[in-house]
């Protein structure tokens, strides 16, 4: 297996870690998108939504200090930048979840919702990306 | 205590994310182009975490009278499949699609000090907002 193959599985293996961790710590499903929103909206009730969304970038701190893969390229152009934000955050709010919390913690449950949200987003991200590279637009 | 675990699992979380490779968008670009020049490592990263989430939840959690750190596991109730889920799954795989960053690996990345995805985290938050405070219009309405 390719060195990118096992670092990918490894790190999933960690994620799946920190969601169990935070399910048997807090008893929390470790879904980014509720946890972001929970810690913006009632900081003061949620304050281990902020430690853990700190931790989130601690996280990626510490792997990059600790090993010699670059720091990622990130050259998105403005609009589509801001148009794509905006677009995950009423997305993941309206659907009530993202990749992990979807993703990862739902099909882990064998939740139906899950699994279709999941599969819904994978499909849309599929011709999204489709569209844009080889559909002909500019 | 409480607050240290919810630290230590965020660390863990974004130490996944940036190990595994989603931080970088040319990776989820390349993984999200199935239907063309289609790069399957982020695959694994899903395969990873489910492996571990899967036995958890099935057998493990159960065997659980209480989380160490909290009176109750908090966990989604909802089982009905309607149009907000898929309107709402949709969208976010059109956004994902169109910058190559999903939550978590949008705000890890703020480690790497790009105001750009500052920028995008600032859009993300808007967003949700946006959907919560109508959202809160529609049920005051009904």
């Amino acid at each position: 297996m390719p060195d990118a193959f096992v670092m990918a599985l490894a790190g999933g293996i960690c994620i799946g870690l920190a969601t169990v961790f935070l399910m048997i710590t807090l008893g929390r499903i470790g879904g980014i998108s509720g946890i972001v929103f929970s810690a913006a909206k009632n900081h003061v009730e949620n304050l281990w939504a902020i430690l853990f969304i700190a931790g989130l970038v601690l996280g990626a701190f510490l792997f990059h200090v600790n090993s010699d893969r670059p720091i990622p390229a990130f050259d998105v152009p403005m609009p589509l930048l801001l148009a794509g934000g905006f677009i995950v955050g009423v997305g993941t709010k309206l659907g009530s979840g993202c990749t992990s919390g979807h993703g990862i913690c739902g099909i882990g449950r064998l939740s139906l919702r899950s699994i279709i949200a999941t599969c819904t987003f994978m499909l849309f991200g599929f011709i999204t990306v489709y569209t844009r590279l080889h559909g002909g637009a500019t | 205590m409480k607050l240290s675990m919810a630290l230590l699992s965020g660390v863990l979380f974004g130490f996944g994310l940036a190990l595994s490779g989603m931080t970088d968008v040319n990776n989820v670009i390349g993984f999200l182009d199935l239907f063309g020049d289609w790069n399957p490592t982020l695959a694994f990263v899903m395969i990873g975490g489910i492996l571990v989430t899967l036995p958890f939840f099935q057998f493990g959690l159960g065997k659980i009278r209480a989380p160490l750190f909290a009176d109750i596991f908090r966990l989604p109730t909802r089982t009905d499949i309607d149009g907000r889920l898929l309107t709402g799954a949709a969208l976010f795989g059109i956004g994902w699609g169109l910058v190559g960053l999903c939550p978590g690996p949008a705000i890890a990345s703020l480690a790497y000090l790009n105001v750009d995805i500052i920028y995008f985290c600032v859009a993300m938050m808007a967003g949700m907002f946006v959907t919560d405070f109508v959202d809160g219009l529609i049920t005051e309405k009904s």
